[in-house]
């Protein structure tokens, strides 16, 4: 039991980043992206393919440290970011939503077909993991990771705290509110959201190194569509526009998805193995829509900011 | 090589057509993009499916492999849909349209009603594949070099005949009329006496209707599984910008041009990438002409 919540602990603050990565497009700076998952992908295929333990069949596989499979994955999201967002960030909301959908479509399919250096269905194995020779039994690895994930959340739960009350933060509220005034003081508003975009997307590359190197080992079918739709319900539920929210929606949703998993596994007999995961992703999709009709500001919804200078 | 990928990028636009003009529909009259609508060809196809189970597929007629009961099926699946088009509207987007959300709002419930309605589909149906028929086709040779299905062939007429009977309505009457003064200005259009209520409702009826029978049709060609609406849902939406939003002539020529793109790339490019053109054809057209074929500049 200790060693299941510990595991499940570990997933709820990787899924955790992701939707403070997502809360800093869409809930900050009203960017929609819904292709979260393949930026999570791109993340978890660099740091599966720089680490993972070399084998001939396998053009990457180079067996590198942890770390700088981590730094790289980063690295490279950023830069996927930035191209996707300089060629899409200028649509129109819902535009971009279906442009990025396809993104996160496309990368999945390469990372399904091309083999060579992804190992295509069969996916990669024996991807790097932090300190693993430190930590022989699988409870000490986990038991160490959920520690890791804890260090690492609060750091980035502090920095992107600072970040959002920083005039740059503040220049992000503006432009989502009102555009033309924030530009005619003279903010580039293509700039602060392209900026946004990419740290964004960095966040959801450092969740996927985190989560293959956790799992240890990379599969094409852990990176489908429906990823990206948990994490917006994560959001949604949690009170979109709230860091807060956005920890506590991550939580709520995955409680439910792994509790009623556990539930369906003792109801449902393995032959119909796939209707019981369906009647998992049939609760999370009603109560993404429940809570936009009853709770459209999600648990913790966003904090109203009044200027100190208001009443000068 | 080349003269049959037209032919199958014909057969496969006509189906897209017919999908995207629902999608064109509800973002042009709704104001939203529907991430939703994959899941009504599916749910189309699907309940044609429990006809068939009742009715038969019928005795294969002429070169076709079904008989007339798999019309009918394709037919009550198509009222089926509609109203199951105007029942998650009601139970869901009314609401939030009610509460004035804003569109954005929509597209986030889309994202939960698409989760539940496959998933129903997968609950109800489960994860294999069905079929409507068991008899097998022989392909004819239309062309030199270019084998179709009978079954094909008449799917592209029924679709493009689908196509002219929506466009005489929406040009003729008056609710076709009070359709595109939507599409046009909603404001406006209350203004004019047009009951919205009304339009919304008939819009989501047509969507549904053939969105069914794109999912029949898919179905048929060769089988059903719980996805084949959820993985057109790209094209769909590449196809009804391509051809610029509101227009049902740009929906229509968008399919088929999203159709034979996907077609005609198989033979540069690996089959297992074909989900992609969509995507690549949809990133040419927002950065070259954001507006669509059809569309006019804002």
């Amino acid at each position: 039991m200790l060693s299941y919540l510990v595991f499940f602990a570990c997933i709820v603050l990787i899924l955790g980043m992701l939707t403070l990565a997502l809360n800093l497009q869409w809930g900050f700076t009203g960017l929609f992206n819904a292709g979260v998952v393949g930026f999570y992908a791109i993340g978890a295929y660099t740091h599966a393919i720089l680490t993972a333990a070399p084998q001939p069949r396998y053009v990457g596989n180079f067996g590198l440290p942890w770390i700088v499979g981590v730094l790289a994955a980063m690295a490279a999201t950023a830069l996927a970011g930035w191209l996707i967002g300089m060629l899409t960030i200028r649509l129109r909301g819902d535009y971009l939503a279906i442009a990025t959908f396809g993104v996160a479509v496309s990368i999945q399919l390469v990372a399904l077909n091309w083999e060579p250096l992804t190992g295509g269905s069969q996916g990669l194995a024996r991807i790097g993991k932090p300190l693993a020779e430190l930590f022989p039994t699988p409870f000490g690895f986990n038991l160490w990771f959920l520690g890791l994930m804890f260090v690492l959340m609060a750091t980035i739960y502090w920095a992107l705290d600072r970040v959002l009350m920083s005039p740059w933060g503040r220049a992000l509220k503006a432009i989502r509110e009102d555009e033309t005034a924030a530009v005619a003081l003279g903010k580039s508003a293509r700039r602060f959201r392209l900026e946004a975009f990419v740290l964004g997307s960095t966040l959801m590359g450092l969740a996927g190194a985190l989560y293959v190197s956790f799992i240890g080992f990379v599969s094409p079918f852990d990176f489908l569509p429906i990823v990206t739709f948990q994490v917006w319900a994560m959001l949604i539920v949690g009170g979109s526009g709230n860091n807060r929210g956005a920890l506590l929606g991550a939580l709520i949703v995955w409680a439910i998805w792994a509790g009623s998993g556990v539930a369906v596994a003792k109801l449902v007999p393995p032959s119909h193995a796939a209707q019981g995961a369906a009647i998992q992703v049939i609760l999370i999709g009603l109560l993404l829509m429940l809570v936009l009709l009853f709770r459209p500001r999600g648990l913790i919804g966003e904090a109203a900011v009044v200027s100190r200078h208001v009443n000068d | 090589m080349i003269a049959q990928a037209l032919a199958d990028g014909i057969f496969t636009g006509a189906i897209i057509a017919l999908g995207a003009i629902g999608v064109t529909f509800t973002l042009e009259i709704m104001r939203f993009a529907n991430f939703a609508h994959g899941e009504l060809l599916t749910w189309g196809a699907y309940l044609a499916l429990v006809v068939v189970a009742f009715a038969g597929p019928g005795t294969p007629t002429g070169p076709f492999s079904f008989g007339w009961q798999l019309l009918a099926a394709a037919l009550v699946a198509a009222v089926l849909t509609g109203l199951a088009a105007w029942a998650v509207d009601t139970l869901v987007f009314r609401r939030l349209r009610r509460q004035g959300a804003m569109p954005l709002t929509m597209v986030f419930a889309a994202f939960g009603a698409a989760l539940v309605m496959r998933h129903l589909i997968l609950l109800i149906w489960g994860p294999q594949s069905h079929y409507y028929t068991r008899e097998l086709q022989i392909a004819v040779e239309l062309l030199p070099g270019v084998r179709v299905l009978p079954d094909q062939i008449f799917i592209v007429g029924l679709a493009l005949a689908a196509m002219i009977a929506l466009h005489v309505f929406l040009v003729r009457s008056r609710t076709g009329m009070a359709m595109r003064a939507m599409a046009e200005s909603p404001a406006l259009a209350q203004v004019c006496g047009i009951e919205v209520d009304a339009v919304v409702r008939l819009t989501w009826i047509i969507s549904g209707a053939l969105a069914a029978f794109a999912g029949v049709f898919t179905g048929l060609t060769p089988q059903l599984h719980p996805e084949i609406g959820f993985n057109l849902l790209l094209s769909l939406f590449a196809a009804a910008i391509l051809g610029g939003t509101g227009s049902l002539a740009g929906a229509v020529v968008g399919g088929f041009l999203v159709g034979l793109a996907e077609n005609l790339s198989l033979l540069v490019i690996n089959p297992g990438y074909k989900g992609a053109m969509p995507f690549l054809l949809l990133l040419v057209i927002l950065l070259l002409r954001p507006q669509g074929i059809f569309g006019q500049r804002t």
